[in-house]
């Protein structure tokens, strides 16, 4: 069990606000923190690492990580983390990234292995694709056999197909290892394919706490799609107007009225719904 | 010309590089937890100390030999102490010159590895805290080997400014042969009694090293920036 009481007082983009979380997490839970940017996630991460302090308490399996007289440094935590940057030791080898962690060489040919990074084991870090140097980071943080894990979005910076294959990669170690992880997130997708339980924390507190089907269900409203979009153009054809909007990666057309119009400018950010009673899914 | 070259000495020579080399290597040592410091720290007095650390860039070098030389002699406590306790005198010898050239060459050792340091992507220092390694374990595996142009400039610009100092030695450590007289200083004494010939040839033979000295580490640097660090 991993109970978290603590707060402290950031200066963010947004002014200044207090991050106050109560929170726990059972054993061998996945949670995945979830909010907008600036909301305190990678702080609260940093903080259950050690990396900053807090006023609080922290406790993990009758262990007391920091309370009033307490701190317990990062080097004694023993937790593994995943740095969104990866933030491997450019100087060392694959390989060496992982025996420098713990001389296990058994461990570190087993989590290259199921990482299928075992043909790169010799490589320096700045010759590896994105995608590649996150799998070392994150056998890196593997190699102490955390009970904790910490992720701080992992997988932000790497495109849909590699996100997959990390993904299924993470939710394997996380069973093997029966640890329990933390994982900071902004994709649904992600979320709902990986964790047990989410929070979502907004200008430092809690706001949500619940499994991904509750928390990501409820937000997106009643049955229906709803996306957020940029308006790119209007154009009149015939009787009609069509805007083309830009969602995500995709550019679409919509069929707009001619009141519709009025209110509208390019450029502007808009929301397109629609109520779904019987979407087509096609693959 | 090859009688000229025979009877020249070149004491002077090898004393500079003795005394430039003995310093460096105190330096390295005495600044690496200082230039640590001062890269991690978010102190209010982290200014404070910079500036006390680059006092040696602006101050005469007359200024800084001056308190130096009052600082070390027998009648300072400083002095009097080294004196009593272990008999050695910290002026006018060859000690007196590396503790001298160590106050004078401290910043040029200092800020490059300072500037090493904080180059350093902090994320990776704190991958190594959190597998379980100490600062002192960081800073060997982790932090100097990804600094490797910046500890390069540290030596050898540390190094080149001691050769290189004229001031502080003289006001410390005068001209005694074999001893205090380094190439500067016998450069200067030689023009004083107007041998012109032995200035020149020493003159050149620092010019030469210095341009080499530097060549070297800007071509090194320049390289590591094209290639990286694999």
């Amino acid at each position: 069990m991993l109970s978290i009481n603590i707060n402290k007082k950031l200066h963010g983009s947004q002014g200044d606000m207090e991050l106050d979380v109560n929170l726990e997490i059972k054993e061998g839970e996945f949670l995945a923190v979830s909010g907008k940017s600036g909301s305190g996630k990678t702080t609260l991460l940093r903080i259950l690492a050690g990396l900053e302090e807090s006023k609080g308490r922290i406790k993990f399996s009758n262990k007391i990580w920091q309370d009033e007289t307490n701190f317990l440094v990062s080097q004694k935590r023993k937790i593994g983390f995943v740095f969104q940057e990866y933030a491997l030791f450019e100087n060392m080898s694959v390989r060496d990234n992982l025996l420098y962690v713990k001389r296990d060489k058994k461990l570190c040919t087993k989590l290259l292995e199921m990482t299928e990074l075992s043909e790169l084991k010799d490589k320096m870090p700045n010759t590896l694709s994105g995608g590649q140097k996150q799998r070392v980071s994150l056998c890196r943080a593997m190699m102490q056999k955390p009970k904790l894990l910490l992720m701080d979005e992992p997988l932000s910076a790497l495109d849909t197909q590699i996100r997959k294959k990390l993904q299924q990669e993470i939710l394997a170690l996380h069973r093997e290892f029966e640890m329990t992880t933390i994982m900071v997130s902004h994709e649904p997708s992600e979320i709902y394919r990986l964790a047990s339980r989410v929070v979502i924390l907004d200008q430092g507190k809690l706001i949500n706490d619940g499994t991904p089907k509750d928390i990501l269900l409820r937000q997106s409203g009643s049955q229906k799609f709803s996306f957020e979009g940029e308006l790119l153009e209007i154009v009149k054809v015939d009787v009609i107007f069509i805007a083309v909007i830009a969602i995500g990666q995709q550019v679409v057309e919509v069929v707009v009225s001619l009141d519709e119009v009025r209110n509208l400018k390019t450029g502007q950010k808009i929301t397109v719904s629609t109520k779904a009673f019987a979407p087509v899914i096609t693959i | 010309m090859m009688q000229t070259l025979s009877s020249l000495e070149f004491e002077p020579f090898l004393l500079s590089f003795k005394l430039a080399s003995i310093t460096t290597l105190i330096l390295f040592f005495f600044s690496l937890p200082l230039a640590w410091y001062l890269s991690q720290t978010r102190s209010k007095y982290k200014p404070f100390i910079e500036a006390l650390t680059a006092l040696p860039i602006v101050l005469p070098p007359s200024v800084l030999g001056f308190y130096i030389l009052v600082s070390l002699s027998q009648n300072s406590l400083l002095g009097a102490f080294f004196e009593d306790v272990f008999g050695v005198k910290l002026v006018f010898n060859f000690t007196g010159l590396v503790v001298a050239s160590c106050f004078y060459s401290l910043p040029f050792m200092v800020q490059p590895l300072q500037g090493g340091f904080e180059s350093i992507n902090k994320n990776m220092l704190e991958a190594s805290y959190i597998a379980g390694k100490s600062k002192l374990r960081t800073i060997i595996s982790v932090a100097l080997p990804n600094m490797k142009p910046a500890v390069l400039t540290a030596f050898v610009i540390t190094f080149a400014h001691t050769v290189g100092e004229f001031g502080v030695v003289l006001m410390v450590g005068g001209s005694i042969p074999n001893e205090t007289k380094v190439a500067s200083v016998a450069i200067y004494e030689m023009v004083e009694m107007m041998d012109y010939t032995g200035a020149h040839i020493y003159s050149f033979l620092m010019l030469i090293i210095s341009f080499f000295i530097l060549l070297a580490v800007y071509t090194f640097n320049h390289s590591k920036k094209i290639g990286g660090f694999s």
